[in-house]
């Protein structure tokens, strides 16, 4: 649905900024794409260059089949209508109603009063305002606003919504529901969504696909369960322990924290799942089998993409921790000993 | 009450005809360049605005020249403006004096200023609506008048009334160089003749069309705020 191909933007002034690096990417048709990267990285930049607001100094733009950085401007307005964005500030215009700022994208679509009027109510169902049409956006609270955004933005029967941010201003309860709320459009309306975020826990909880954004370039890409289950860039592994508690083991280690105390023989481990498939049953089967203790310090496992992802640390202690750990190997579950008794 | 009249402002009775032919003057002054100036205004001030380097119609040469005319004809004192203007106020309206020849120096008066309070009040759009329209695929016409000018409605209708109070103070200067109405009046009589009644008179009933139009425009900011 969207392919970016070798697309840069550098912005020249005072100084040059090279905002996004020859980046080339393809979202398919009815996905959820997150773009994931530090505040700086040129997520929103990247974005803008999806429906032009931004024009690349480099590269090209295909959107539905359309090659839009080949078109003049007034094609280019056509192709807009088509790819929906909404905001971390929500941009809803104050002066209007609910129910007009939804029809604003309608002006000049040759559809009636009474279709329009139909449309806006229907989409003010969809997203769970219909009794908000006449209230002005400075009587909504953040969330709402953002609704009343997501049903603007699909007044138009759009293909594509581009989310920059969206929820970056909004309480984490608040986000779980805008974020449910876009999921569900998704899986309705089969419309392709691209959510910008520097949180981790966003694309956890709705994209299929994402990619790491770092100083302007696309440094990792691909299904949400893989870039999180083993991660080969160091960005990436920082934003994927941001949404774990295993990393904090370090920090008690250091601090020499009478948790991490151990006997001689004893080893702290760190286990990580990864692609293995397997569940905590496995601890308790290296406990009977080579007769050691596990003790778990800190545990999380969830579920991404159907499938089980985390880990656990552990103090292993008994005569035959080094053939249990060789075991656990054997089973895909990634290893790393962390301090020796 | 005529009695009451006479012995309060005997002055202003003695001379009703040419007291209401003078605030007649100064109601079609207002009125005539009030009408000018938010037709020629608005238009002015919306492309100083849209010109700006960065803005929707950015465009440096023609941004140059409309702040640099608004810069000058707004540090000229009018009464300056007003003398040189006499010229083309002869050449347009075939007069350089009575309320035709006051049109043209007030209304170059008026403009400008009138269109930095627009080029202001449309500033204070926020920046992301222009994202917003833009991501929807309006075009810069559209954004100015279904985005910009609606935003800005009570900016829009605070300037105006700045102006109009400006253009009441401007009318009765005016007055001192031969134009009519109220300023005139008070000067030829209460100033002139030390009728210090007909100078009271004319003062509050500025004052009382000025109050007006405060009143009337925070009204209208009022009901457009939400
Ligand atoms: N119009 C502009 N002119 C010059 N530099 C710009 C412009 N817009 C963005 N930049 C620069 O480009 C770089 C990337 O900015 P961008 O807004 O895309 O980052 P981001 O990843 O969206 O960050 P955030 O998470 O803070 O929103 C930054 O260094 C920024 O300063
Ligand atoms: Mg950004």
């Amino acid at each position: 649905m969207i392919t970016l191909d070798h697309v840069s933007k550098t912005f020249t002034g005072a100084n040059e900024v090279h905002a996004v690096r020859d980046v080339s990417l393809t979202v398919d048709d009815g996905e959820i794409f997150g773009i994931i990267g530090y505040s700086g990285a040129g997520k929103s930049t990247l974005v803008r260059c999806i429906n032009l607001l931004e024009k690349p100094t480099a590269g090209t733009v295909t959107v539905d089949g359309k090659e839009l950085t080949a078109m003049g401007e007034k094609d280019l307005r056509q192709e807009r209508k088509k790819i929906s964005m909404i905001f971390q500030q929500f941009n809803l215009l104050p002066s209007r109603t609910v129910a007009q700022n939804v029809a604003f994208p309608l002006k000049g679509s040759g559809l009636g009063k009474e279709v329009v009027r139909k449309k806006v109510m229907d989409l003010l169902d969809m997203v769970g305002l219909p009794d908000k049409a006449d209230a002005y956006p400075s009587q909504l609270s953040g969330g709402q606003k953002q609704r009343v955004a997501i049903a603007r933005a699909l007044a138009s029967d759009p293909k594509v919504l581009l989310c920059d941010e969206a929820t970056s201003a909004l309480d984490p309860q608040t986000t779980q529901s805008i974020l449910h709320l876009i999921q569900d459009i998704n899986r309705k309306t089969g419309i392709t969504v691209v959510v910008i975020t520097h949180e981790m826990a966003v694309v956890k909880e709705i994209c299929h696909r994402v990619a790491v954004m770092d100083a302007g370039a696309v440094v990792e890409e691909g299904t949400v369960f893989d870039v999180f289950s083993s991660p080969q860039q160091s960005v990436t592994r920082s934003f994927v322990s941001t949404t774990s508690n295993l990393g904090k083991i370090e920090a008690l280690i250091a601090a020499d924290d009478p948790m991490t105390a151990l006997a001689p023989g004893a080893v702290i481990a760190r286990l990580n799942y990864g692609h293995s498939n397997v569940s905590e049953a496995t601890i308790s089967e290296i406990s009977r089998r080579f007769n050691v203790d596990v003790n778990i310090i800190f545990s999380n496992v969830e579920i991404i993409g159907g499938q089980s992802l985390g880990g656990l640390v552990a103090v292993i202690s008994g005569d035959r921790v080094r053939e249990a750990i060789g075991y656990l190997s054997e089973k895909n579950v990634v290893v790393e000993v962390l301090k020796r008794g | 009450m005529a009695e009451f009249l006479t012995s309060i402002m005997p002055h202003v009775v003695e001379r009703s005809d040419q007291f209401w032919q003078a605030f007649r003057e100064t109601l079609q002054m207002v009125g005539i360049v009030g009408v000018l100036a938010v037709v020629i205004g608005i238009p002015f001030g919306v492309l100083l605005f849209a010109t700006k380097p960065g803005a929707i119609l950015q465009n440096r040469p023609v941004h140059f020249i409309l702040n640099k005319i608004c810069d000058i004809f707004r540090s000229i004192p009018f009464i300056l403006l007003a003398m040189i203007l006499l010229g083309l106020s002869r050449l347009i309206m075939g007069t350089g004096i009575g309320v035709k020849g006051a049109i043209i120096p007030l209304t170059f008066a008026t403009v400008p200023f009138l269109g930095r309070q627009i080029e202001g009040a449309l500033s204070e759009v926020p920046a992301g609506l222009l994202e917003a329209a833009q991501s929807m695929g309006c075009s810069p016409w559209e954004i100015i008048t279904r985005v910009y000018l609606k935003e800005a409605i009570p900016g829009i209708a605070r300037g105006v009334t700045i102006t109009l109070i400006s253009l009441i103070n401007f009318t009765a200067i005016a007055g001192a160089i031969g134009a009519g109405g109220l300023g005139s009046f008070a000067i030829s009589y209460g100033h002139s003749r030390g009728y210090t009644d007909i100078m009271w008179t004319v003062l509050i009933i500025i004052i009382i069309m000025v109050s007006l139009v405060q009143t009337i425009g925070n009204a209208v900011v009022k009901k457009t705020s939400h």
